[in-house]
């Protein structure tokens, strides 16, 4: 658990964070029926950020990022994603997700779709790019996910490393100001978790801003910002890495971390 | 484990066994017939039997069918024939089907015209083509498109304005939406292109027509509905409402599954009440209570009445066969289709429908053979199908009392077409295979 994301010398250049908001959270709260899984979130996001977000299951930690684009619907309190507030309001949902990007833990990649055509539709068929164009852009970042001789393939016939790394070339074909993730390694055999691990980190070397649930220590000790330790709901610590990982400051804290590093 | 291990015993395979291929004992036919006739005891007394019970069968249809006679005029003259052959168990009289094939296929369409019906099923399989096998040229779908006005041209005859102002009805349409979409949005263009079309055939394209036909008359001679019949008739209603039927349980099905409250409603209502009542009294109501209902004085053609019949039985049913694709899709389909833009009809139409269509292909034929079968009921509304032919040739004094061939023939036309659809879902489904 605690290895490292890449064992090369990560490039810090352009890894900025700007004081531009990218995304506001005041006072969220949200609920299943009649329980309470976010409580009161506070929370800024910069733009050029690379936030991590650990803690126990069932902590709501892929609920709050699911929130982001709207996959959950929050019930009180605000959330404000490139200056747009995220209300029922189908178009202004629309643009947000337009600008927001997700990887899932299952990929959920199209398996009717060639490797292709599930980065090339979004483009078209929400920005309206010409056909010739998605695919170049599609054949860009395949080749930056380093699989672009998979192209014509179906996802079926994918290994799973190779359909996650699909799955964000998928997602940055819409060219997306903010990343999701929500824990893209954990369906993942251990010699597979690397090579997305990799993609992520050049992803983040390029400044983008991203926000990753994840059990991989070894990145966010690399390679984010910020690590954001929730529990039961709520935001219980948040540090810098170095900080957070040395110099734990609540108990549930230390406990989860002498639990995910202990072995 | 494996580092204690390397330190004890050292060994690295540097060449590789090279394949070998599997013994005689395990492949070819052989094996085929030891793995599946004969493995065990009581597996070879099962296989026995079944050669002799089919060799029992089979040495009493295949005479019957192979001896019978196409010659004899009468059933009472085929009798003497078949008589005269010494079988144990008769022969058929296939000369019924000689003699009435063209009744069985046409119905009392009039002879001359058959022509018409002919080049209508020829154009039929052109419009078919595209749809069924999508490596054909695109383009012939925009004949498939109009094929359903040419094909109601070429049967029931009658001036070609007609048909021309029913297209012009959706063209119409079309340019509603284009127009008003832009100016004040889609649900006003929806609504645009629904009611524009509906008040032009209702209020206009009738005097039209008999205005355009009154200059330049374009008119090949009319057949009425009474005359239709055969296998003509069942393939006219079959084909219509598959062609209607799967559109309509897709809109059904996704209306089941939608958040609005009143959408929903109405469709469950529709699904539910439509599957808890038996096809023949629905089309009881469309043969006599329809009129009940209509003003007076309005005819309402008896084959339009059966196949909306028809077409909203099946798509009931197929609403609920598309319902189980999409409650099989794992929600992440829904999910990445979200989180990446697309709206609801665009995800519908992209992502999520072609994954359920293609689950529930077995499903959807299966709804589709059952449809086409289903067409013989009509015989008890009195339309000619074949089944309903059947009784129209037992009453000529010549074949009063003759079944077996009749029904024989019926039966095997009816298994070659829906034999044709399984199969050809069996190949859909291999060719829209994308896994391992």
């Amino acid at each position: 658990m605690s290895q490292l994301a890449t064992d090369r010398e990560i490039d810090r250049s352009k890894m900025a964070v700007s004081d531009e908001v990218a995304i506001q959270i005041n006072k969220m709260n949200k609920w299943y029926g009649a329980f309470h899984v976010l409580r009161d979130i506070d929370m800024t996001v910069q733009r050029g950020e690379r936030i991590v977000i650990a803690g126990p299951s069932g902590s709501g930690k892929s609920t709050l990022i699911r929130c982001i684009n709207r996959l959950e619907e929050h019930q009180k309190g605000d959330i404000i994603v490139d200056g747009i507030e995220l209300t029922s309001d189908l178009k202004n949902i629309d643009k947000i997700r337009r600008e927001v990007g997700m990887c899932f833990q299952h990929f959920n990649l199209f398996p009717h779709l060639s490797i292709l055509e599930n980065c090339t539709l979004a483009p078209m068929w929400v920005r309206k790019t010409p056909k010739k164009e998605a695919e170049e852009i599609a054949m860009h970042f395949l080749e930056k996910v380093k699989i672009p001789e998979q192209a014509d393939k179906y996802p079926g016939q994918l290994s799973g490393g190779q359909q996650q790394r699909v799955a964000i070339a998928r997602s940055l074909c819409m060219k997306p100001r903010i990343m999701l993730f929500d824990e893209p390694t954990s369906a993942l055999d251990p010699e597979m978790i690397k090579e997305v691990l990799d993609t992520m980190v050049e992803l983040a070397e390029e400044g983008m801003t991203m926000l990753c649930v994840t059990h991989e220590m070894g990145f966010a000790k690399q390679v984010a910002n910020r690590v954001i330790f929730m529990d039961a709901g709520q935001i219980v610590e948040q540090n810098e890495p170095e900080e957070f990982f040395n110099n734990p400051k609540s108990e549930r804290t230390k406990l989860f971390l002498s639990q995910i590093l202990g072995h | 484990m494996s580092d204690t291990h390397a330190q004890t015993v050292a060994y690295v395979r540097d060449t590789m066994l090279p394949e070998q291929a599997p013994p005689s004992t395990a492949a070819g036919p052989i094996k085929w017939m030891r793995d599946n006739l004969f493995s065990s005891v009581l597996n070879t007394v099962l296989t026995l039997l079944s050669v002799y019970f089919l060799w029992l069968v089979l040495s009493l249809v295949l005479p019957w069918v192979w001896y019978g006679s196409w010659t004899a005029t009468s059933l009472k003259e085929c009798r003497e024939v078949v008589a005269d052959l010494g079988l144990a168990h008769g022969a058929a009289c296939w000369s019924v089907i000689g003699e009435r094939y063209l009744q069985l296929i046409y119905g009392f369409y009039p002879a001359e015209l058959y022509w018409r019906a002919n080049l209508a099923f020829v154009l039929m399989i052109v419009a078919l083509a595209p749809v069924l096998y999508p490596n054909l040229p695109r383009k012939i779908l925009w004949f498939s498109a109009l094929y359903p006005f040419i094909a109601f041209w070429l049967l029931w005859g009658g001036t070609l304005w007609t048909p021309v102002v029913a297209v012009a009805g959706f063209v119409l349409g079309y340019f509603a939406f284009e127009a008003l979409y832009r100016l004040a949005g889609s649900l006003v263009g929806v609504i645009a292109a629904i009611l524009v079309p509906v008040i032009w055939w209702l209020l206009l394209a009738g005097p039209v027509a008999n205005g355009l036909a009154s200059v330049l008359p374009l008119t090949i001679e009319t057949v009425e509905s009474a005359k239709f019949g055969g296998f003509m008739l069942s393939i006219i209603i079959g084909v219509t409402g598959i062609a209607l039927s799967l559109p309509l349980g897709i809109l059904l099905a996704l209306g089941r599954q939608s958040d609005l409250m009143i959408v929903k409603a109405i469709c469950v209502g529709f699904i539910e009440f439509i599957r808890g009542v038996p096809l023949i009294t629905l089309l009881f109501v469309a043969s006599t209570l329809l009129n009940y209902f209509l003003p007076p004085g309005t005819t309402f053609d008896i084959i339009l009445r059966v196949i909306i019949m028809v077409t909203l039985f099946a798509s009931a049913y197929m609403a609920e066969v598309v319902r189980g694709g999409l409650a099989a899709l794992p929600t992440g389909q829904y999910e990445a289709a979200d989180a990446l833009g697309l709206d609801y009809w665009k995800a519908t139409r992209l992502i999520t429908m072609p994954q359920a269509l293609k689950i529930s292909i077995p499903g959807i034929v299966s709804t589709f053979i059952g449809l086409f079968k289903d067409t013989t009921l009509v015989s008890i509304i009195g339309l000619l199908d074949p089944i309903g032919l059947t009784n129209t040739i037992r009453a000529d004094s010549n074949w009063n009392g003759i079944v077996w061939e009749l029904y024989g023939f019926i039966a095997l036309m009816f298994f070659i077409f829906c034999f044709g659809m399984s199969r050809y879902s069996m190949y859909l489904e291999r060719k829209l295979k994308t896994g391992h």
